[in-house]
């Protein structure tokens, strides 16, 4: 076990700190708000010779993306970021990295998907990406974006995993605010993280053949076992995170993360920075005598389902707080949640809804509401509207926009 | 299976037996331009007739290492490549050769090929030109030349095929600042593998577009291919050349000069420039191409 040291830093700055250590041979990026903070600082790392990495400027997110599949095809660590309208055009590429096994480290600095065009963080840009293969962590805070990118290359490059994995982290709410980080010496990094091994690369030694093609004979086949890698993923996590405290003493990742949940009637779902709220709303609910928990999902792909089952099923009602959504059918985490639950002996009711979106504060008198809301459905045992629009300003709606249904 | 093919064919670094049609000239292009790389090469394809007829699970005719990623984007692909060949201590024993065709690079790949010659990534990029998207069915790329009837650039009442010219991709090359781009022919396969040698002799992103007619998108016998290229080379139609930065081109002389007629009527796509009438005016049209590349490159 060893001490860190800990210095206030920019979230941003935090990242490229825990990139560095990582040691990646290849970075590659493109530009976008509100990730350019951290691939600034990896160039100027590299300038300076801080960091002895090939880093492309790229022409597009697709092609930085691309320069990383051809560097990890190669066999050698490799990592980018981006956020929003640069992940999507990313996505044709993501889905052939999880098909090939090739596990590239992003991370996804989270902001809003045009058309509104806006910069300020939700979740659609990360979670659509929900059924490309990728493994996708969530972080609240600059501590654990640090320790998650520590921990990401690990799980991705482990030859029972090899997928890609995306760090995600609200724009500006984490990539931007100043908080105190403990980092961790390049030795003890060295120590928990080796160098890339992989096993399957381009050698002239032996050649061979990367992105082949097939259909009817092995297609199925290809995704049984990405399927199977991803599941994996798992046991993987919370392993690493195990690893993790052995070296640097704290215990930080796993799949799910609970808060006053053991005796709770009511219990939040969420993801991301607002869970730093939660928590603390949920301390002061606690003391009005409500019983009121939190389950942060620090994973969605792979999907925690049993582990979410065990911290919720004896909850009366479920609140979702779902920062993405689905058109035409409910928030993505909330369908999520249902799912999971329609295996548990004891069903909670769940209560989906739809918040912070483009970035819109979500505040400790927010969180009472949803309380409130949860609370109603607890006393009812009816859901009135599974795809609540947390404070929608109707008044700026046109005539008869709300269908009812 | 693979290590008994190599074996056979230990002598050639992409073997018989792979699903090219008859008469395919990108696979004739590749024998040439492998006759130049050897063995310490590794080679990029995007998406298209090569990677189609050379990468079906699990078999694949290549000697050496192969990546096939996507469509648009085996500038990148190949740029990543090289950087991680860098980080290995490889980068002087192995050459990055991309092998694409003319959808893959002056269509779709096009944006990533201009990203890997303006970064100045050591490689060559190769492409076979076989004038439209073969794979998919014969649809109208931008290197398909003015009037060829395709898939969707068809023959029509209202239409006499393509009505653009084709898009002058080694030009673009040249204005990026690449120190060497060339054309070739299939119908010159040594030229080829001397143009290739070139190339790899080069530090810097070169590139190179072979023309390489495909019979069953062109409309003509399998067995033709070969004296269809010398046909369209000799027209003035494809010119060939090289341009090494900031020196006049090379060029390869037409020596005995042959109209364009006599090139487009072997072929179906073109067929109907030739014998229909009123199409003289967009056969002139063909004919001052051929004229003005003549003129141009001094062929």
């Amino acid at each position: 076990m060893v001490n860190g040291k800990l210095s206030v830093m920019e979230g941003s700055m935090a990242v490229a700190q825990a990139i560095k250590a990582c040691r990646p041979a290849v970075i590659s990026a493109y530009p976008i708000t509100p990730q350019t903070h951290i691939i600034e600082f990896l160039a100027q790392m590299v300038a300076n010779g801080e960091l002895d990495a090939e880093y492309i400027r790229a022409d597009s997110e697709f092609s930085a993306i691309s320069i990383l599949a051809g560097a990890s095809a190669t066999g050698v660590r490799t990592y980018t970021a981006s956020s929003s309208q640069g992940l999507l055009l990313m996505t044709e590429m993501i889905y052939y990295l999880a098909g090939t096994r090739l596990p590239v480290v992003l991370t996804g600095a989270n902001r809003q998907v045009t058309a509104p065009i806006g910069l300020q963080p939700d979740h659609q840009d990360t979670m659509s990406f929900r059924d490309a293969g990728m493994i996708e962590l969530y972080v609240e805070d600059v501590q654990e974006a640090y320790d998650t990118h520590l921990q990401a290359f690990k799980i991705a490059e482990d030859h029972d995993i090899l997928l890609p994995i995306m760090v995600c982290m609200d724009g500006f709410v984490l990539t931007h605010v100043f908080e105190p980080v403990k980092l961790f010496s390049q030795e003890d990094v060295d120590a928990f993280l080796p160098p890339y091994q992989p096993i399957h690369y381009l050698t002239p030694e032996t050649p061979m053949v990367f992105g082949s093609g097939t259909d009817e004979p092995n297609t199925m086949e290809f995704h049984y076992v990405g399927h199977q890698a991803s599941l994996r993923a798992i046991d993987k996590i919370k392993a690493v995170a195990h690893e993790f405290e052995a070296i640097f003493g704290h215990y930080r990742g796993d799949l799910l993360d609970t808060y006053a949940t053991e005796d709770a009637e009511i219990i939040l779902v969420a993801m991301g920075s607002v869970i730093g709220t939660i928590r603390e709303a949920v301390d002061g609910l606690r003391k009005e005598g409500l019983k009121v928990g939190v389950v942060k999902v620090r994973s969605f792909r792979p999907f925690p389902a049993e582990a979410l089952r065990q911290a919720v099923s004896h909850a009366g009602v479920v609140a979702v707080l779902d920062r993405a959504l689905s058109y035409g059918y409910q928030g993505i985490l909330a369908t999520d949640v249902k799912s999971a639950l329609y295996d548990a002996k004891q069903r909670p009711l769940v209560l989906g809804l739809m918040v912070g979106f483009g970035g819109r504060e979500v505040n400790l008198e927010s969180i009472r509401k949803i309380v409130r809301r949860a609370q109603q459905a607890l006393d009812t045992g009816h859901i009135p509207d599974e795809t609540e629009f947390l404070d929608l300003k109707t008044d700026t709606l046109p005539h008869a926009s709300k269908v009812d249904r | 299976m693979d290590q008994i093919m190599l074996n056979r064919y230990e002598n050639t670094l992409f073997t018989p037996g792979h699903r090219a049609c008859p008469g395919c000239g990108a696979s004739i292009a590749v024998r040439a331009i492998l006759e130049a790389t050897g063995p310490d090469v590794f080679v990029v394809s995007p998406t298209g007739c090569l990677e189609t007829f050379t990468a079906q699970y699990p078999y694949s005719p290549w000697g050496v290492p192969w990546l096939h990623v996507l469509f648009e984007n085996a500038g990148a692909v190949a740029s990543g490549v090289e950087a991680a060949l860098k980080k290995r201590g490889l980068a002087d024993k192995i050459k990055v050769v991309i092998i694409g065709g003319d959808g893959g690079t002056h269509d779709i790949g096009m944006g990533a090929l201009s990203g890997m010659l303006e970064r100045g990534h050591n490689v060559t990029y190769i492409c076979y030109d076989n004038e439209a998207y073969m794979n998919t069915g014969v649809q109208r790329s931008s290197a398909t030349p003015v009037g060829a009837s395709t898939a969707t650039s068809p023959l029509g009442k209202q239409s006499w095929g393509k009505e653009r010219p084709k898009k002058n991709l080694p030009a673009i090359a040249m204005a990026h600042g690449a120190p060497y781009v060339a054309t070739a022919s299939i119908a010159y396969p040594k030229d080829i593998t001397r143009k290739v040698k070139q190339a790899l002799s080069i530090q810097g992103p070169k590139y190179i577009e072979i023309h390489s007619p495909c019979p069953i998108g062109w409309g003509f016998d399998s067995a033709l291919t070969i004296e269809i290229a010398r046909l369209a080379v000799q027209t003035g139609l494809v010119p060939i050349y090289e341009a090494f930065l900031g020196q006049p081109l090379k060029v390869r002389k037409l020596g005995k000069r042959i109209p364009v007629n006599d090139y487009l009527r072997q072929q179906k796509r073109f067929r109907h420039l030739v014998e229909d009438q009123s199409n003289q005016e967009h056969l002139a049209q063909i004919q001052a191409i051929a004229d003005e590349n003549i003129a141009r490159y001094g062929l």
